[in-house]
């Protein structure tokens, strides 16, 4: 059914609200919001559609987040932003660099927010993202600084809490993702976590089978069955069925010379079955680029048995493109529409569940993330 | 005293380039900055006490990393975004 559709984008140098006509043909962009903030993260409030947050940072000073609660008309920063909790005489105490990645709290909790930062740390927010307070029963627990590693050592951006994902039938399960780290879970809203890494691999570190220390790029809770979780790692793309606590590799049914590499992981909303990633060059150096230069997006149908390339629109070479974690996404349209945005800028759009795809916009800056607003 | 705010912060100040704040240490002044412009400590300052990488603190010329420098009240603080590029 034609319906209008809004693109929240963050980019390196400002964030876009990108509005479509009822047929999702004709986009048209606002002004850079908060232009010249980096922006990591840009969100809708589901519970209160015209609340929005952002997460930025400026290239001279410290983290924040801002908040609109007129649709992005006007915006406000937080009284409180995300902060670890001072540590006198150590060190290496930790503080916030930036906050990374947001998500809207349970529909029963409306008000509430958590936010992931770099390095790792998971904060929550009970008054629409104004004042944030540190979730201690991660941020303070014991093995902290094991499950996360030297900071310093870290990706190359910074090690990053990300893939907060909430149990829609729970409010007190939700899981974590985390570079490098791995997936943990909690069953009691944040006091305690165990590590959810079995299966997966992580051939970056010496020891077999680790318990934690795992690089999962993106995980995704199905919505509809949320006993079904799908993940893009750092060492492929997975399935868990749940409550099965092990990984199922299922991207080894990608293409060899295509490889199960990349950031984003996206799951259609009305099938548990389908999911979409699109593969990036892991050999080598690890460009993390599209592979050969030719973009492509693949699907699954059957919940990774099988994959099919979806490239239709897209440039056929020399099209060297890096999408982040955050940059793909989808509407809840019929048919599903399909949303991506590039490091080099672009944004790209599928009306037809990633079939043929669109350039819908260029010239932006490096883009973060990509998100759908009602 | 006087105190030189950069345009990264100037959204704080309502876009002045100079205002007056009090301390008798270089942290209580930025407390009082604070106090006048919430939330701007917290771009410069880290939750830890740690001025920020890209952050300098100049009285009276002075690079002046210590927080606990004691002011006499004539002094003028100059704020600096140190080069960040990209």
């Amino acid at each position: 059914m034609p319906q209008e559709t809004t693109l929240l984008v963050g980019t390196k140098k400002g964030a876009f609200i990108l509005r479509s006509s009822a047929s999702r043909k004709k986009w048209e962009s606002s002004s850079p919001i908060l232009f010249g903030n980096i922006i990591y993260h840009f969100v809708q409030d589901p519970r209160k559609p015209r609340n929005l947050l952002i997460a930025a940072k400026a290239g001279h000073l410290g983290p924040t987040v801002y908040r609109s609660s007129d649709g992005g008309k006007k915006w406000k920063e937080a009284s409180v932003p995300p902060a670890f909790p001072k540590a006198e005489g150590d060190p290496d105490a930790l503080s916030v660099d930036h906050v990374f990645w947001l998500t809207p709290g349970h529909a029963s909790e409306p008000g509430v927010w958590y936010a992931g930062t770099s390095p790792q740390g998971l904060f929550r927010s009970d008054d629409d993202g104004d004042t944030w307070q540190s979730v201690d029963g991660f941020n303070k627990h014991p093995m902290r600084r094991e499950w996360c590693g030297d900071p310093k050592q870290g990706p190359p951006d910074g090690a990053r809490m990300h893939s907060i994902n909430i149990d829609p039938r729970d409010a007190r399960h939700m899981y974590i993702g985390m570079s490098s780290g791995g997936v943990f879970e909690t069953l009691d809203q944040g006091a305690s976590w165990t590590p959810l890494n079995k299966g997966c691999a992580a051939d970056f570190i010496p020891t077999p089978d680790p318990e934690y220390g795992h690089d999962p790029h993106c995980v995704r809770v199905h919505p509809l069955n949320p006993d079904r979780l799908y993940q893009q790692n750092h060492c492929g793309v997975y399935r868990m069925d749940r409550p099965s606590n092990e990984w199922t590799r299922i991207g080894m049914k990608l293409p060899k010379k295509v490889g199960d590499i990349g950031f984003s992981m996206v799951v259609h909303p009305r099938d548990v079955d389908t999911a979409w990633v699109i593969p990036m060059d892991g050999t080598s150096v690890w460009p993390r680029t599209s592979v050969g230069g030719k973009p492509a997006v693949y699907v699954t149908r059957n919940g990774g048995k099988s994959w099919i390339r979806q490239d239709a629109g897209f440039p056929t070479e020399n099209a060297w493109w890096t999408v982040f974690r955050q940059a793909m996404t989808a509407d809840a349209g019929t048919p599903l529409g399909l949303y991506l945005g590039t490091t080099s800028g672009e944004l790209w759009a599928s009306r037809d569940e990633g079939s043929n795809w669109k350039n819908i916009a260029r010239h932006l800056p490096r883009v973060h993330s990509v998100e759908v607003a009602e | 005293m006087k105190v030189l705010i950069p345009s990264p912060l100037r959204s704080y100040t309502r876009d002045r380039s100079a205002v007056e704040a009090q301390g008798t240490t270089l942290g209580q002044l930025l407390n009082d900055l604070d106090r006048q412009f919430p939330g701007m400590r917290f771009r410069m300052i880290d939750e830890q006490g740690r001025i920020r990488e890209h952050i300098r603190l100049f009285v009276d010329q002075e690079l002046t990393p210590d927080l606990g420098r004691v002011l006499q009240g004539g002094e003028e603080l100059h704020i600096i975004c140190a080069i960040s590029g990209g």
